[in-house]
């Protein structure tokens, strides 16, 4: 875990309209580094999802530099994998061809790759199934295996599990570690949940609103799989609410 | 639904019908009504059969589908590339939407003399008044079909790097189809109403010239027929696009067929 996956530098974001102007994305510094998992948490509104999506290459409206293994990044590509937050999986198309989506499954290639991430992420049997007969959690891993099929370099994640109720959303999280570990992919994942950032990433960072900069980045040096109820997980979520406080407290003297 | 269920409900449908061909049957054998304006039920059937046995009814209805069907290619053919063309580009839309929408609400029957004025009675006049018809439900919907397809979609489309082609088969295509098949049901049955009126203006062949030629005979059973005829081809191939919707949109969520 030393080479650099994504690299954001001196990032600016401010969205322009004809009479306003909002300052979203305040110089953010932040590098993924390969291989490493890396939640990103704050308030609402605090520009999240702006970050992600220009590190998608979804927005390149900013100023600054954004570098994935030290080319600019000038456009969303395959090797920038990105999972929003509804599964955003094509109604017609059953989960096999979604996971294949332009790709075709007559290919014995992609075939076998499309196999192969169904079975990773736990879907046999559900080839032939539509979106609509998929629950919220086989939908989202869905989309993650068709992202994953691209083999990207980094997988970005917005709010990916926020949908879901409590148990899917711990059986996702597992899921996802599990993916991670075989697949060797740099994660970058948005979250509100602060269990969730401690249970899955090597750093956290947390963010500030109005405009959004990083307020501390926390290192979690627990080993894998991570006990939700041992007390190293408990001062974590200390520390991250400490962190995650000062910037809510700080917001309250902003509006007063 | 029981085969049981299917049978009760079938009869209860044919309830009304039935009895209506039942009493009008009674009424012209007892002298009550025109022999000569209705002819009985069992009369008329004799003609249909005598007409599909002599080959004159299939003869002229093969003409008339022919005719609507070339008409409906043509014109729906064009509504649906156009519609599709202004769905996707801005440009195409601002050039070609504001003339087309001021042709739509030229009445169709009300350009018919026009047409046979500068073509004649020929088929010429006839499949361009059928396209005419079928071209405006198809870009219609195509374009809505087009302008509706969720534009978070667009997102993936994007990330995943789909080629301009594939953005096209993969993501606004099968969108749009929901729009776009009602587009050609409303387009069919457009179509086959302008045969009807182009084949009534003048036609030496087709249902339409049968009715026609039956009427200057008195042959009011013939008529009859042909409109029956028209009607049930109408029906039919209507029913043959709601089957391909329950085939090709079985995806959708609210699709109950
Ligand atoms: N397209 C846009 N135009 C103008 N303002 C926007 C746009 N998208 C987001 N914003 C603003 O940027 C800020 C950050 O939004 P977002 O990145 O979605 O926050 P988060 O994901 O952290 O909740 C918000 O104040 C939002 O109103
Ligand atoms: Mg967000």
């Amino acid at each position: 875990m030393t080479a650099t996956a994504l690299e954001i530098s001196h990032l600016n974001k401010t969205f322009r309209t004809a009479d306003t102007s909002t300052h979203v994305l305040d110089d953010i510094h932040l590098s993924l580094k390969k291989q490493e998992f890396v939640s990103i948490i704050g308030p609402s509104g605090c520009g999240k999802s702006t970050l992600l999506k220009i590190a998608a290459g979804l927005d390149i409206d900013y100023e600054g530099q954004v570098q994935l293994n030290g080319a600019d990044v000038k456009g969303p590509s395959k090797e920038k994998g990105f999972i929003f937050q509804e599964h955003r999986l094509f109604p017609w198309a059953t989960v096999e061809k979604n996971i294949a989506a332009d790709l075709s499954l007559k290919n014995d290639e992609v075939r076998h790759k499309v196999d192969e991430m169904i079975e990773l992420v736990r879907l046999k049997g559900f080839e032939k199934a539509y979106p609509k007969q998929l629950s919220g959690g086989m939908s989202q891993r869905v989309a993650i295996a068709r992202a994953l099929l691209r083999s990207p370099q980094v997988l970005l994640l917005d709010e990916p599990f926020g949908a879901l109720d409590a148990f899917t959303r711990n059986h996702m999280q597992e899921s996802l570690l599990d993916i991670w570990r075989q697949n060797q992919t740099s994660m970058l994942l948005v979250t509100h949940d602060i269990d969730e950032a401690i249970f899955l990433s090597n750093r956290i960072v947390v963010m500030d609103a109005r405009p959004g900069r990083i307020k501390a980045v926390i290192p979690v040096d627990l080993t894998y799989p991570r006990n939700r109820v041992g007390v190293p997980f408990q001062q974590l979520r200390t520390q991250v609410l400490g962190a995650l406080n000062h910037v809510e407290a700080e917001d309250v003297s902003y509006e007063i | 639904m029981t085969g049981k269920e299917r049978t009760k409900r079938f009869l209860l449908g044919a309830l009304i019908p039935v009895a209506v061909l039942v009493v009008w049957q009674l009424a012209v054998v007892n002298g009550l009504v025109s022999r000569q304006l209705f002819p009985p039920p069992t009369s008329i059937f004799r003609d249909f059969y005598d007409m599909l046995m002599s080959g004159e009814l299939p003869h002229h209805l093969g003409i008339s589908v022919l005719r609507a069907m070339i008409g409906f290619f043509v014109g729906g053919g064009l509504g649906l590339l156009i519609g599709l063309g202004s769905g996707l580009y801005k440009r195409a839309e601002q050039v070609l939407d504001p003339t087309i929408q001021m042709l739509r609400t030229v009445p169709l029957l009300a350009i018919t003399p026009l047409f046979i004025l500068w073509f004649g009675f020929g088929e010429l006049s006839k499949i361009l008044l059928i396209a005419m018809g079928a071209f405006f439900p198809l870009y219609v919907n195509a374009f809505l079909g087009v302008r509706n397809v969720d534009s978070k979609l667009f997102d993936v489309a994007r990330v995943l790097e789909f080629s301009r082609f594939h953005q096209l088969t993969k993501v606004v295509l099968p969108a749009a189809m929901p729009n776009i098949l009602l587009g050609v049901r409303l387009s069919l049955s457009t179509a086959w109403l302008c045969l009807v009126v182009a084949e009534l203006m003048g036609a030496d062949q087709g249902i339409g010239y049968l009715i026609q030629d039956a009427r200057s005979y008195m042959r009011t059973g013939v008529v009859f027929v042909g409109i029956v005829i028209f009607a049930v081809v109408g029906k039919l191939t209507d029913s043959l696009v709601r089957l391909l919707e329950s085939r090709l949109l079985q995806w959708r969520d609210s699709y109950r067929g």
